[in-house]
């Protein structure tokens, strides 16, 4: 609980006032808390002035889970869970890990369809924070268009693993299945039917008078705050950071194909405000697309199923491994002893991370500022809380 | 640069803080340095112009059964080398120097650590739990941990 | 027979029948326009909405009604128990008392009072106070919020709302509504918006500055029903529901009834301030007071759609931008209108 001291204030005809901040609780049942966040803000008058996040409300244990099951392959489910929204980003990150600790090198095929399923899922997840970061704006409509968009990635992936939203689809060594026939052509339409997406988004959202003068200038993170609070992914990129994992640390197949990093720029605001944090989002999506387009054109042929027995025994040592996640620098530190359960996994959380950053960013912003700040950030609760 | 090299750097810099170091046959090279000189080292990784680890990228907290350890994973955005430092203190006495006020992230980073761990960081601002109620008692990570078998009348074991 | 005659001998039960005649076009006309906004809404975002209830989901709406009717009623217990239950009534008091000088037909108006335009404006400022009340009787921090922004809003486009009916009053030369009205029956061309009954050289010179004035009313008044863009007190990403988070069941049903009924008197304002009230476009033609009715009523939905269609399009603007609209945008152009078409009247 915080405390908020009376002050007195004297008016221009010499009377005393007594005025106090407001300490209001958003959350953890709030529209624009993205879940089960609470933040409590010290307001004076509509000026926020403090912000305190609490969260843990969806502590799941994932990291004591880990050390109790009874294989590495048994991971895969609860890491699925951590960022319910892009499960297959989370699942690769863990396998990339692990591979490297067993040093094993997968077929062409594994890593293209890898690929082409990070880059769907990064759609996915971009269009729920874009959707999202639309309703926390007022406006409603283009959270549907991106919903359309998304459903048809998750009818994909459905097609493919069964699953819609946690596909323990991604094996250590391998997939769990091979693509469903006609998944080329399907996905190749959609990359067509998507660009078209992108550009309404533009026009109904993006460009929009009222949603530039809510977004831009808001919540600045400079470049080296964002680097000092170690933010990533949209959050830095959107600072003006040119660093992305995908090119500067590569994991997989990423240097084969040819696409660029997008920066904020700052043609409306200032870089690394709200706006631009958004647009990258926006504009990753884009990339994604030219990947997916690539992949999908050189997919070589191949067997997809794993090689390795199911009890694997990593080599004694520890590990830390990061993928680009939708959300940023998703890591897993693995320490693995002479056993088949893992002796520790650490996941570094990018939304945990990213969040860490709302109070340095929001204080002098007003209460509408702050649901915008939240948003670009783009949280997700079950990967902060884990 | 390489993992040598940046040995090379911090040794001659702080020889007495770092206690010894993995660099060859490993995944992750990794220096192990003295609890108390943490706050040194990683301040003259930070700041050194050679080194300029400017990205603190994962803070995690270890249980090596009778001991606890901090293992800090460092990044240059500008050289892209990396480095592992790692500290280990005794499970009864586990000091050690927060890094918060070098790199921002560290604060809810060790906050997690104190929280799960009982690792209690020195200088920390602000050490209090963060993902479990304030209330709770015990670090559940720790390897000796035990579930209590109630919080607050609600059984905890299903 | 002889009981009817009597009856409407009566001076009272007259009164109070004409005074119920709005209530019985508020009461279809919100169920009609709660199934055109889901429809619009869900067509211009690729749903279908309502699909199960009726045909084509039409019976929807009373579904809702029954919904909402057999809701519990729930009072906060730190709620000023008198004031909550007050201020939805109050609210809808506020915006039911404004239709009584709303010209329906050239056969009728609640009240032809000569000062019917003051009247109108006073009139729907009571539901400020309504809202006021809701905020603080529930004792809840958003709700508070949402007042406090309610007031602050309501409180400030009048003014450029106001402005903008001067300058209508000053080309028409009169208050009511229902000689307004009559002055504008000779077609389209007579619609204020053209210029009114003027001579052509006062109408050529006089329309720009009534189309500024029009979309100043226009942008005004959807800041007075606190509709998106400019639904700030109610923001429900970030004041939960505003005012009304706390109210459920009947007494928000009649905060929505409100709602709906406000958004048609403003429409149905802009209908008589500038095109035409219930004239026919078309001179002598369709006119007569059924077709009077019609008129009304169809170019008052027009503006109700516009509504809705601006609503599921625009994100929503900040309480800061929202006052500079208002007072630094729009309150200087409209006060410049005005004076403009003063000098061009006297010239």
């Amino acid at each position: 609980m915080i405390e908020t001291p009376q002050k007195i204030i004297k008016t221009s005809t010499g009377r005393s006032l007594r005025t106090e901040e407001m300490v209001v609780n958003m959350g953890p049942q709030h529209p624009s808390t993205h879940g089960v966040l609470r933040l409590e803000v010290v307001l004076d008058g509509e000026i926020v002035v403090d912000v305190v996040p609490h969260m843990g409300y969806l502590h799941r244990c994932f990291e004591k889970h880990c050390e109790h099951m009874t294989n590495y392959q048994q991971v895969i489910p609860y890491v699925d869970r951590m960022d319910y929204t892009a499960a297959m980003t989370n699942e690769l990150a863990f396998v990339v890990g692990v591979e490297k600790m067993l040093k094993i090198e997968v077929s062409e095929r594994v890593h293209y369809i890898r690929i082409i399923m990070a880059e769907l899922q990064r759609i996915a997840s971009h269009l729920i924070a874009i959707g999202t970061f639309g309703i926390d704006m007022g406006a409603f409509t283009p959270f549907l268009y991106c919903f359309r968009d998304r459903e048809r990635i998750l009818d994909m992936f459905e097609a493919t693993c069964g699953a819609r939203l946690l596909y323990n689809y991604m094996w250590v060594g391998g997939l769990s299945h091979d693509l469903p026939p006609g998944f080329v052509e399907t996905a190749k339409q959609f990359c067509v039917d998507f660009k078209k997406t992108l550009k309404d988004l533009n026009d109904l959202l993006n460009y929009n008078e009222i949603f530039i003068k809510r977004t831009a200038n808001v919540g600045i993170l400079p470049k080296d705050l964002a680097i000092n609070y170690a933010c990533s992914g949209p959050m830095l990129r959107g600072s003006g950071v040119d660093w992305d994992l995908r090119r500067d640390d590569p994991y997989t197949l990423y240097h084969k194909f040819n696409w660029e990093v997008v920066v904020g720029k700052g043609e409306v605001g200032t870089v690394g405000d709200v706006w631009n944090r958004h647009m990258v989002r926006q504009r990753e999506m884009e990339q994604s697309v030219y990947i997916i387009e690539q992949a999908l054109a050189s997919l070589p042929d191949g067997d997809v199923s794993k090689t390795i027995p199911k009890r694997i025994r990593p080599t004694p040592g520890d590990n830390y491994t990061r993928i680009e996640s939708p959300r940023g620098e998703l890591g897993f530190y693995i320490i693995a002893e002479d056993s088949v359960t893992p002796y520790r996994i650490k996941a570094r959380a990018p939304a945990f991370v990213n969040l860490s950053v709302i109070n340095e960013i929001s204080k002098g912003a007003m209460l509408a500022d702050l649901v915008a700040i939240m948003g670009s950030i783009d949280i997700v609760l079950g990967e902060v809380d884990r | 640069m390489t993992a040598q090299e940046i040995y090379d750097v911090i040794k001659a810099q702080c020889g007495d803080a770092v206690l010894e170091a993995k660099l060859e046959n490993v995944l992750d090279p990794s220096i192990k340095i003295q609890p108390e000189k943490i706050h040194e080292v990683a301040a003259f990784a930070k700041n050194d112009e050679r080194l300029q680890f400017d990205y603190l990228s994962c803070l995690s907290g270890v249980d090596y059964k009778g001991k606890l350890g901090v293992v800090y994973h460092l990044y240059s955005m500008t050289f892209k080398h990396k480095i592992v430092l790692k500290v280990e203190v005794p499970t009864e006495t586990p000091n050690v120097q927060s890094v918060e006020s070098i790199w921002k992230t560290a604060d809810w980073h060790e906050r997690e650590a104190f929280d799960l761990f009982g690792i209690n960081f020195i200088g920390h601002p602000d050490l209090r739990r963060i993902l479990l109620p304030d209330d709770w008692e015990g670090h559940p990570l720790r390897k000796d941990y035990q579930t209590p078998e109630f919080y607050n009348g609600m059984k905890v074991p299903y | 027979m002889e009981f009817i005659t009597s009856a409407l001998e009566n001076q009272i039960l007259l009164t109070v029948l004409n005074a119920a005649l709005p209530l019985l076009f508020i009461l279809p006309y919100a169920l009609v326009t709660i199934y055109i906004e889901m429809k619009m809404a869900a067509h211009m975002q690729n749903r279908l909405a309502y699909m199960q209830t009726g045909y084509h989901g039409t019976l929807q709406p009373f579904a809702d009604i029954v919904k909402l009717l057999q809701k519990e009623d729930i009072i906060p217990t730190a709620a000023d128990k008198f004031l909550f239950i007050l201020a939805p009534y109050l609210v809808f008091v506020g915006t039911y008392a404004s239709f009584a000088v709303l010209p329906f037909s050239s056969a009728y108006a609640g009240s032809e009072l000569d000062l019917g335009i003051f009247y109108l404006v006073a009139a729907s400022s009571l539901v400020v106070v309504g809202i006021l009340m809701a905020g603080w009787a529930s004792n809840n921090k958003w709700s508070l919020f949402g007042a406090l922004r309610s007031a602050a809003q309501i409180v400030s486009y009048e003014i450029p709302a106001a402005l903008a009916i001067l300058g209508v009053v000053m080309i028409a030369g009169t208050m009511n509504l229902q000689t307004l009205t009559s002055l504008q029956s000779g077609g389209i061309h007579e619609w204020i918006i053209f210029g009114g009954t003027l001579p052509l050289g006062h109408k050529l010179a006089l329309i720009p500055f009534i189309v500024v004035l029009f979309v100043i009313y226009l942008i005004s008044s959807m800041a007075e029903v606190n509709r998106t863009p400019f639904d700030i007190p109610e923001a429900e990403s970030e004041l939960v529901q505003g005012y009304n988070t706390e109210y459920s069941g009947m007494k928000f049903a009649i905060f929505y009834l409100a709602e709906y009924a406000n958004l048609f008197l403003v429409s149905a304002v802009a209908v008589v301030l500038f095109f035409g009230g219930w004239a026919s476009p078309f001179g002598e033609l369709m006119s007569g007071p059924l077709w009077g009715t019609f008129w009304f009523v169809t170019k008052g939905m027009l503006f109700v759609c516009l509504n809705i269609w601006l609503r599921w399009t625009l994100p929503r603007m900040r309480v800061d931008q929202l006052m500079y609209v208002s007072w630094k945008v729009m309150t200087p152009f409209a006060l410049l209108c005005v004076i403009v078409i003063g000098f061009i009247l006297v010239l």
